[in-house]
Order: structure tokens, then C-alpha cells, then sequence
């Protein structure tokens, strides 16, 4: 057996690797070692290469690993799990970089060798650029609207569309002229290729800037697709199978993800995409003009409340994490729990900053996951509820998803009004992210509990227990 | 063009498996799920080594290096971060 062809055989069982960590995160309690395996199969893919090739220079390589591999480490290490979207966000923008960077030093390599080559290969690396280059800059800008640097609110200017599709035909025009100027051996395909990299950023840029905050997760979501199909187009570059299958894997989990925070908003991806819409400060339409009067509650009412319920539902939602209070609210379930009280916890798929993010939130306040239910599968039992509990959440819960008239209508909604009583919990009578008044907080088996959710949680923890 | 058909092949064939693994990923694991799914898109440094490890000067090089230091980031920083939050995920 060549050293080429165990080399191969290494990638293979990578891949193969690949697949069945991924198959572990099927359930909670096999993830930890899924993960594992993928990070084995990485290790694996990573000797095979550095074993595999003849190695013209090793400093590089080896400063390149450690300095990455140390602020990788750093970051991991530090990173706060409210901030997971800021960081996930920053990786989608890594990696497509280092794909853009691999067609780059390719093209240099080729070029220095003075050959003309195939229009595969000029198409392979073209699209490993643009792709990269894309998931780069678009990425930054969407850690920067995460982390408040760009402002949350859609950034829009007259001809935009316009301006973004004459851009990504000027790419098109670019790198059809690169691949011929390729074919041909010509040098001048390096400035070619430079313009065609200063154009593909600027179309990141311009592609990120018009969506609001709010739609973050969606973008993040789907930067970590193009994050996978530029690995697999650096694939093509380098003809290399497991690029292609790892990048394959990765393309396809941010595509499903995309398209499941599409759906808990009720919106495509097109309409997310240019819609302009989920800044921080949209004007919402204004109610009928009546009367309309919330009931207070204090944080003693609500625990006697709580405490004598026999099942009770909790909703969090971005607030919650916002104030820091997840690990007030486990006490306050810990102590129902000690009463007797049935508690679940009712996760609406938007209800953190990403896919997920509230029970990897709710995971780290030591809440036990098979309290965590989705909206399918808690739905049915909001009418056979005694108390929801909503705290920090707004639109999710909002039954105005119900009147065909609204701007959210349609959007799958918690239907906590189903049950005996309703407790919110929240700073203010303010609108959420959608910008609508919330009928929910006027109904009659609503109460509402006001204040900063940190400290009415501490009360509630006191409470409970003396209730 | 073959070597490129075949590519296809794969790349086609491997985003239908990932959708079969991947639906059923339960919405808990759905942020683990997509940092080790960034973690696994660092596999771009295996083509980084393999372009740096035929570079020995010039600009090739410097990218080449780059994008090992970003891809490497991504692999620790990604398989890192994931066991860390997989790690909260306890039922008791």
C-alpha cells in the first residue's frame, strides 16, 4: 500500500467519523460523545495531511497551528454562553476565510509555476473565493449587529437591490474572465483575481447590512451553510474528497437550520433576506384606542399562585438571559418541584438569539433537558395547564399570531392564553421585537408581574418557599 | 472534467446524508449543533497544509499560513466550545 493510498484511507474514515458524530447529536444524551468523535475524525484527517505530503517548509505550518490553535482554545475557553451567536458568527467567518485563502495561495502556486489549467480548476477556485470571501465579510458584519458595533436597525439607501445585483453580475462577468485568463496561463489573472476579491467582500457587506437584528439567528444560520459549501468548494480546489463531504455535511445542517427559524417566524428566506424588516425600533400598529387595563401582581400573589398550581409551565425568553436570571428561575422551579408542583419548561424556537440558544442557556443553570419541550410538543397542553409562568418572552406568546390582520400573523405561537392563568413577567408593558401591542397581557387570567427579572425572580424564590 | 463529475458525486450524495442525520437533531442541540458543525467546516485546513505544504516563499505562503491559523481556530475553538455546552447538558 502507497503512502497516498492510506492516506486516502485515513480521509475516508474521517469522513465516515464525520457522519456518525453527527448521527450522535440526535439525542442529549450521546451528543457529548458525537462531538468527540468529530473532533477524533478532524485529528485523524489532520496527521493523514501533514504525514501524507512532502513538506517544503514546516515553520509556517507549525506557527499557523499553534497560533490558531491557541486563540481557538482562548476563545472556547472564555466566551460566555449568552455570547454563543457573537462567537458562532465569528467562526462562520474563519472558515470562510480560510477557504477563500486556500483558492488564493492555489492560484499564487499555479500562476509562480507559469502552467495553464483546466477550466474545472478555474471554476473550483473562483467559486471557493467568492463563496469565502462572502461568508467573511457577511459574517463580521452580522457579529458586529450581534455585538451592537453596526447598528441593529436595517440599513437600507435607494437602489440597493440594484446596486447588489449589478455587483454579483460584475462577479459573475470577473470570474468567468479569470477562468479563461486561467486557461490561458495569462499572469494578469492575479489583478483580476484581486478586484474579483475586493468586489466579493463588499458584496458580503452589502447583502448583511439591510436585515435587522432580530433576523441574526437566520443570517448566522445561514453563514454557517456558506461557511460548509466554501470548504467543499476548496474541495474541488484541491480535489480532496473529505473537504467535499465534511463542507457537504456542514452546508446541508446550516441550510435545515435556516429553514427551521424561517418557519418559527413565519417569514422566507427571501423575505428575510430583502425584506428589511426585525430592527430594534419599528413602530407597531396602534390598538382600537379602548381602554385596555393589565393586572399587577406582586412576587407574594404570584407564588401563592405557583405553589398551589398542580402543573405549571414556564416560558422563557431572551429577557430572562438578558437579566441573567436562569439560575433564580431553576430555584423558583426547584422549590414549586419540592411542593409538588409538575413544572416543564415550553421552548419557543426563536426564544434565544440563535437556534437553540435557550436551552443551552436553561443547560448551564443546571435545568435538567428532559423538562425542555419544543413548541410541537407542548402545545396541546397549555389547555390542561394550571399557571404559565412567561418570563422576558413577548411576540413568541403573542395570540395576535392568530388574527390574520397582523403582521405576525401566522407566526407559530406558544398558546399560553390556553391556560387557567397566565403570569408574565417583565420590565414593562413595551412591544417586543415585532413592534405589537400583546392582547395576551389584557386578558383576564393574565397577570402581570412587573420588574427587572433578576430581583422579582430572587422575591419569587423567597416566596415560593414560604408560601 | 471527470475528476470534477466525480466531486459532484460525493458533494451531492454527502448533503443528502447530512440532511437524513440532521433532521432528526432534536431544536435542545440545535446551538451545539451548529458550533460543531463550524468546527467540522475547519476541515478547510486540510487544504490549507496541503497548498502550504508546496509553497515555500512569497505570498503563497503568508495565505497559506493564514488560513491554517483560521481554520485552525475554528477546529479547537469549534470541537471546544461544543463539549464544553454538551457538557451542561445533564438530566437528573
Amino acid at each position: 500500500m502507497t503512502l497516498s493510498t492510506a492516506v486516502e484511507i485515513s480521509y475516508l474514515f474521517s469522513s465516515v467519523l464525520f457522519v456518525i458524530g453527527l448521527k450522535r447529536l440526535q439525542s442529549p444524551a450521546t451528543a457529548r460523545r458525537g462531538n468527540q468523535l468529530a473532533a477524533l475524525a478532524m485529528f485523524i484527517a489532520i496527521c493523514a495531511t501533514l504525514l501524507g505530503n512532502q513538506i517544503a517548509e514546516w515553520n509556517t505550518i507549525l506557527i499557523g497551528i499553534a497560533v490558531g490553535g491557541i486563540i481557538g482554545y482562548w476563545a472556547a475557553k472564555t466566551v460566555q454562553m449568552t455570547e454563543m451567536p457573537e462567537l458562532v458568527g465569528i467562526f462562520n467567518g474563519f472558515g470562510g476565510a480560510a477557504s477563500a485563502l486556500v483558492a488564493g495561495a492555489e492560484l499564487l502556486r499555479l500562476q509562480s509555476l507559469n502552467v495553464t489549467s483546466p477550466l474545472g480548476e478555474g471554476l473550483s477556485i473562483v467559486l471557493s473565493c467568492l463563496i469565502g470571501t462572502v461568508t467573511f465579510s457577511g459574517s463580521f458584519v452580522a457579529f458586529g449587529k450581534l455585538k451592537g458595533i453596526v447598528s441593529g436597525n436595517p440599513i437600507t439607501f435607494p437602489l440597493q437591490k440594484t446596486l447588489n445585483a449589478g455587483l454579483f453580475i460584475g462577479l459573475l462577468v470577473l470570474g468567468g474572465a479569470i477562468m479563461g485568463l486561467f486557461q490561458l496561463g495569462d499572469l494578469t489573472t492575479l489583478n483580476t483575481f484581486y478586484i474579483f476579491t475586493i468586489a466579493a467582500l463588499s458584496l458580503g457587506i452589502l447583502l448583511v447590512i439591510p436585515i435587522g437584528g432580530a433576523d441574526m439567528p437566520v443570517v448566522i444560520s445561514l453563514l454557517n451553510s456558506y461557511s460548509g459549501l466554501a470548504a467543499s468548494a476548496a474541495g474541488f480546489v484541491i480535489s480532496s474528497n473529505v473537504l467535499i463531504i465534511s463542507g457537504a455535511l456542514v452546508g446541508a445542517s446550516g441550510l435545515i437550520l435556516t429553514l427551521i427559524m424561517c418557519k418559527a417566524m413565519n417569514r422566507s428566506l427571501t423575505n428575510v433576506a430583502f425584506g428589511a424588516f426585525g430592527g430594534e425600533s419599528i413602530i407597531g400598529t396602534q390598538g382600537d384606542g379602548s381602554e385596555k387595563i393589565a393586572r399587577p401582581v406582586d412576587a407574594e400573589g404570584a407564588a401563592m399562585i405557583l405553589a398551589y398550581a398542580q402543573s405549571v409551565v414556564v416560558v422563557p425568553g431572551y429577557g430572562l438571559a438578558v437579566a441573567q436570571a436562569q439560575h433564580e428561575l431553576r430555584k423558583v422551579v426547584d422549590n414549586l418541584e419540592e411542593k409538588g408542583v409538575d413544572v416543564k419548561y415550553a421552548i419557543h424556537p426563536v426564544a434565544g438569539r440563535m437556534p437553540g440558544h435557550m436551552n443551552v442557556l436553561l443547560a448551564e443553570a443546571d435545568v435538567s433537558y428532559d423538562k425542555l419541550f419544543d413548541l410541537d410538543e407542548i402545545n396541546d397542553d397549555f389547555d390542561r395547564t394550571d399557571v404559565v409562568l412567561v418570563v422576558g418572552a413577548n411576540d413568541v406568546v403573542n395570540p395576535e399570531a392568530h388574527n390574520p390582520q397582523s403582521v405576525i400573523a401566522g407566526m407559530p405561537i406558544l398558546d399560553v392564553d390556553k391556560a387557567k392563568s397566565v403570569i408574565v413577567m417583565k420590565r414593562s408593558l413595551s412591544t417586543g421585537f415585532a413592534g405589537i401591542d400583546n392582547p395576551l397581557f389584557y386578558m383576564d387570567h393574565t397577570l402581570m408581574l412587573f420588574g427587572d427579572a433578576k430581583e422579582t425572580m430572587n422575591d419569587l424564590v423567597r416566596e415560593v418557599r414560604e408560601a | 472534467m471527470s475528476e470534477m463529475l466525480v466531486g459532484i458525486y460525493v458533494f451531492v450524495l454527502a448533503s443528502l446524508a447530512g440532511r437524513e442525520v440532521i433532521t432528526k437533531v432534536p431544536p435542545t442541540l440545535h446551538t451545539p449543533l451548529m458550533s460543531g458543525a463550524n468546527a467540522i467546516s475547519g476541515i478547510s485546513i486540510v487544504g490549507a497544509l496541503v497548498v502550504s505544504a508546496q509553497v515555500d516563499s512569497g505570498l503563497a505562503q503568508w495565505l497559506g499560513g493564514l488560513a491554517i491559523a483560521l481554520a485552525m481556530v475554528n477546529v479547537v475553538g469549534g470541537f471546544m466550545v461544543t463539549d464544553r455546552m454538551l457538557e451542561m447538558f445533564k438530566k437528573h
